[in-house]
């Protein structure tokens, strides 16, 4: 597990948006909700590899743009009946700043 | 714990099917290892016809590639054949010396092709059809030899000689019985078969036996017949029937009689020994087809998983001929018989034979040429031995005629009950499909075939699921349940109460809607959200905000996305017209940008597929070319032809009236995507007729034609009206369209919208109402009133962010 780092600003992310985060480790997807919630998921759909980055959010779930899986933003599970499961990384928002932690 | 070891001899479509549902069911039971005689995974030798004939390619046909086994954990012993299995020391032999352990053994060895033992029948040049090599052999034989025998008119050597005669080779066909496909076809359904193959170039000799095979220059040179009748030959296909392999069961001494012996859960007399496909015997049936095959696996797979579920009880067959533009059919008891009736359809030149064997009050068997849309529910009928007294008048007319006749024909996938079987080949029934459809948004057969392998081995029954997705997809448009159907689990609100409320009430933001109409989740879902953006924006220009966030991907970053993330840009072309500067700026960019493909669209356009999307802004900017929104719910493109400009029969200037169409449209916002297209006479060389609004030339003006769609199921247009000018094109075109984003229902395209309300209700508000013409035709130039280009905006502006990653 790394260090927090400070990724952007929260207005940085559209609400019900999200923004792509490169890193040495492959793509990630940070996500804020409507509520300013912030959620980082592998930029990867558990089905085949959908960029979940381009989904529509809704509430505290991403539909991946690919074939409409829904994944839970919080803990990455897909929602039944689809069955799959995405890599979450740690993020907060801490005086209006996105923080990031890998994991 | 230790895994059991299961060795699995046989890397075909039974064999590797049995794994596959095994794995479903008890992914960690085994360690597995799979012995093929082949060099290859396991690929769909169904599909190994279309390859012969040039409509697939090898790489179409696997099912399993390597990495599949590698992912699985499964070890593949691929062109190991298995010459001995040693029972007492539970060990299989490779004819290499490898050898594995085992606690159970699946032996799904298929079959051998029978070879006629006849004097030549060993030279270079006679093959049979049963795997790639021979395949590839047959096609290599194609390029380099002309005369080509093939012996046997049954399913397989059809398909051979259809194959061969598509390769360019002449193609004869030696056959014993007195006519062709005589274990499923009747003689006079044969007779209509061989007319049309015969039509195609395949030559017949019926009722001839082959004394021999006769050598030319160190490999076959002709075929003699009993009678004495020589025929050239380079190259000899025998596809003169299969013998089940049993070759190494027999040597390990399990009970053989014509096929491996089994019982009804696919045990063989060793009970650590299981069999299926092609090489069992079970109940004293030999299966040749798929579909039984994979029954059987799915049996066994719940047996080697020792859940002890199920039995295997024997199947009904039905076949169908893979041979492009011919339709064959046969199921059950086809010939008919002393105890049994015959309904019998048969129209000559048209080319249609039907024949349903009836036996009391039950169908038995069904023989169906040139037209065989209902195969499907014949089947069913027989295979649940329904009675059928009360429709028998209808049967022949198949499942259309029996529903209530104010529904459009065709819908035959609708009327079906949910338990129905849709793919014979993987049993996959109605149910499957549509619950796929829905829950995983599926919209091609493609997508279809993958979630539920429906169609996707013989693929006969890719119709059927075409039908299904039509139905599936569109059946929201149809006026039952569209008018009653909720615009998502979201709410309990119809498309059309939601449209009233935003007009009504002057709702302007989507929050607001979903307050104002109780939506039950807090943002609403994927499904309604665009529908609201676009009902907003459509019903309040430059009033409600557009938002983006509602917006599916391609319409928020005004590109495509394709299936591995990167993006399609299509720059707009006005009407299909171009010129030496942007073909340079593209070709430019092509290269600049490392462009994979650059390919000419079905809408007069080029495309650029591949490009990343953080390089979006830049790709627009050098192209300086508006946005094609070739991406959205919106305006695509307006199609034409050259007309009188330049072409010698044209009376109307097509491309300007395309040109002037498409500018008046650009950046329209529509229900569904909309397509236009202009012919510059009755010639029609736009395809005017399958556009949402066609215009087409004639001497006195322009004829209108609405609400036609090339898509999954093509629809011709209807015939709206004429007009005299140009001008008068524009209004009547601007004030349908502006009606159907008025009324219609989000993803309705333009052809259910009309089909919904009703062509007259159409005609009455836009050609009959000169007022309300005008008025929707004010209201569609007022929305479109200074719309900027998408592309333009996003190059200079702060929607940029989304195209920019972040890094960390
Ligand atoms: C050209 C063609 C078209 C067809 N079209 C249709 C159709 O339209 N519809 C339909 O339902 N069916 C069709 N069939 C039939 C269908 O392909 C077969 O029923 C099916 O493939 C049989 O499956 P199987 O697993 O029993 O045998 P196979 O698929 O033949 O698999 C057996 C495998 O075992 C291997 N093997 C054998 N012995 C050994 C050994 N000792 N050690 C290791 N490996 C061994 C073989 O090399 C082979 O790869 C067609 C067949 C052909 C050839
Ligand atoms: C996400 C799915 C789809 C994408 C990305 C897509 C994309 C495209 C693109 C880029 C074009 C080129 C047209 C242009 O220049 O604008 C096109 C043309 C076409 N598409 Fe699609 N399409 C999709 C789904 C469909 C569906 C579902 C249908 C059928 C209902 C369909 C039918 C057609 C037809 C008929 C054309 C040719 C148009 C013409 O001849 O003018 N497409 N499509
Ligand atoms: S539709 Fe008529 S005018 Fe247009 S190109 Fe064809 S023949 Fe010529
Ligand atoms: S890749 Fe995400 S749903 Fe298929």
């Amino acid at each position: 597990m790394t260090d927090w780092k400070n990724l952007c600003a929260l207005e940085d992310i559209p609400r019900l948006g999200s923004r792509v985060v490169k890193t040495a480790g492959g793509d990630l997807a940070v996500f804020r909700t409507s509520d300013d919630r912030v959620f980082a998921l592998n930029d990867k759909c558990p089905h085949k590899g959908g960029p979940l980055s381009q989904g529509i959010v809704s509430g505290d779930r991403v539909t991946c743009p690919m074939h409409g899986w829904l994944i839970e933003l919080d803990s990455g599970n897909a929602v039944a009946p689809d069955q799959g499961c995405v890599k979450r990384h740690e993020a907060r928002v801490e005086a209006g700043q996105v923080l990031l932690r890998i994991a | 714990m230790k895994k059991q070891k299961l060795v699995v001899i046989g890397n075909g479509m039974a064999g590797m099917r049995t794994v596959e549902e095994l794995l479903k069911l008890a992914p960690d039971l085994y360690d597995i290892t799979v012995f093929g005689a082949e060099p290859h995974g396991n690929y769909n030798r169904i599909l190994l016809s279309p390859v012969l004939s040039g409509e697939m390619t090898l790489s179409d046909i696997v099912l399993n590639d390597f990495d599949w086994y590698r992912d699985k954990g499964i070890r593949l012993h691929a062109g190991k054949k298995v010459t001995k299995i040693d029972r007492r020391a539970r060990k299989v032999l490779a004819e290499d010396g490898t050898e594995e352990e085992y606690d159970r053994v699946l032996l799904a060895t298929g079959s051998t092709p029978f070879i006629l033992p006849v004097p030549g029948s060993g030279l270079p040049g006679v093959i049979a059809y049963r795997d790639i090599a021979d395949t590839e052999m047959m096609i290599a034989a194609s390029v380099n030899h002309r005369h080509a025998v093939v012996i046997g008119a049954g399913l397989l050597g059809l398909e051979a000689a259809n194959g061969l005669k598509l390769r360019g080779m002449e193609v004869t066909v030696v056959h014993l019985a007195d006519w062709i496909m005589e274990r499923q076809l009747d003689k006079t359904a044969a007779d209509l078969l061989q007319t049309s193959l015969e039509a195609r170039g395949l030559r017949f000799l019926l009722g001839k036996q082959t004394e021999a095979l006769l050598e030319k220059n160190g490999r076959v040179g002709a075929l003699r017949t009993k009678d004495g009748i020589d025929i050239a030959a380079d190259l000899v296909v025998m596809a003169a029937g299969i013998r089940p392999n049993t070759e190494l069961a027999e040597s390990a001494r399990l009970h053989c009689h014509r096929g491996i012996v089994v019982n009804d859960t696919m045990q063989t007399y060793d009970p650590k020994i299981y069999a299926v496909g092609e090489c069992v015997n079970h109940r004293g049936t030999v299966y040749g087809l798929v579909a039984p095959l994979f029954e059987q696996a799915k049996v066994c797979a719940n047996h080697l998983a020792n859940f002890g579920i199920g039995r295997y009880g024997g199947s009904s067959l039905s076949t169908k001929l893979k041979v492009t533009g011919i339709d064959v059919f046969s199921a059950g008891e086809f010939m008919g018989g002393r105890d049994t009736e015959e309904i019998v359809l048969h129209d000559r030149s048209g080319g249609v034979y039907k024949k349903l064997v009836v036996s009391g009050e039950k169908l038995v068997g069904a023989v169906l040429i040139g037209d065989t849309a209902d195969g499907a529910w014949y089947f069913r009928l027989i295979k649940d031995q329904a009675p059928i007294g009360e429709i028998r008048d209808r049967l022949m007319f198949g499942e259309g005629s029996l529903g209530d006749s104010g529904h459009a024909a065709g819908h035959n996938a609708a009327a079906m009950p949910d338990s129905a079987e849709v793919c014979g080949c993987n049993g996959v029934c109605k149910g499957a499909i549509v619950k796929a459809i829905r829950e995983q948004g599926l919209f091609t057969v493609d997508e279809v075939r993958k979630h539920t392998k429906a169609s996707s081995s013989c693929g006969s029954c890719t119709g059927l699921v075409e039908q299904i997705l039509a139905s599936t997809v569109g059946g929201a448009y149809k006026p039952a349940s569209s008018a009653d159907k909720p615009l998502c689990a979201c709410t309990d609100h119809h498309h059309a109460e939601v449209r009233r409320a935003i007009r009504e009430q002057k709702l302007l933001s989507i929050p607001i809607v979903q307050q104002y109409l109780g939506w039950r989740t807090p943002n609403g879902c994927a499904t309604c959200r665009p529908a609201l953006n676009y009902y907003l924006v459509s019903t309040w220009p430059h009033e409600a905000q557009d938002d983006p966030q509602s917006r599916f991907i391609n319409e928020r970053a005004h590109a495509n996305i394709q299936k591995d993330g990167t993006y399609s840009v299509v720059p707009r072309m006005w009407g299909g017209l171009t010129n030496p500067a942007e073909l340079r700026r593209i070709a430019d960019v092509a290269e600049k940008y490392k462009v994979p493909t650059v390919k000419v669209t079905g809408g007069q356009r080029i495309d650029l597929l591949g490009i990343r999307k953080e390089d979006l802004p830049a790709v627009w900017a050098d192209l300086d070319m508006p946005s094609g929104h070739a991406y959205g719910k919106s305006i695509r493109t307006v199609k034409t032809c050259v007309g009188s400009e330049h072409c010698r029969f044209g009376t109307q200037q097509s491309m300007k009236m395309g040109v002037a169409l498409e500018k008046m449209l650009f950046a329209m916002w529509s229900p569904h995507k909309v397509k236009l297209a202009v012919s510059g006479c009755p010639r029609n060389c736009a395809e005017a007729g399958i556009k949402d609004i066609g215009i087409i030339g004639v001497d006195s003006g322009w004829e209108i034609h609405v609400a036609g769609n090339g898509g999954i199921k093509t629809e011709v247009a209807h015939f709206l009206c004429k007009a005299k000018s140009d001008e008068e094109v524009k209004e009547i075109s601007g004030a349908f369209l502006q009606l159907y984003r008025e009324e219609g229902f989000y993803l309705e395209r333009t052809v259910h919208y009309v089909n919904r309300v009703g062509l007259d209700y159409v005609k009455k508000r836009i050609v009959d109402d000169e007022t309300s013409r005008k008025e929707h035709y004010e209201r569609l130039l007022y929305a479109l009133k200074d719309a900027p280009d998408p592309w333009a905006e996003r190059v200079a502006g702060p929607a940029r962010r989304e195209f920019e990653a972040l890094t960390a």
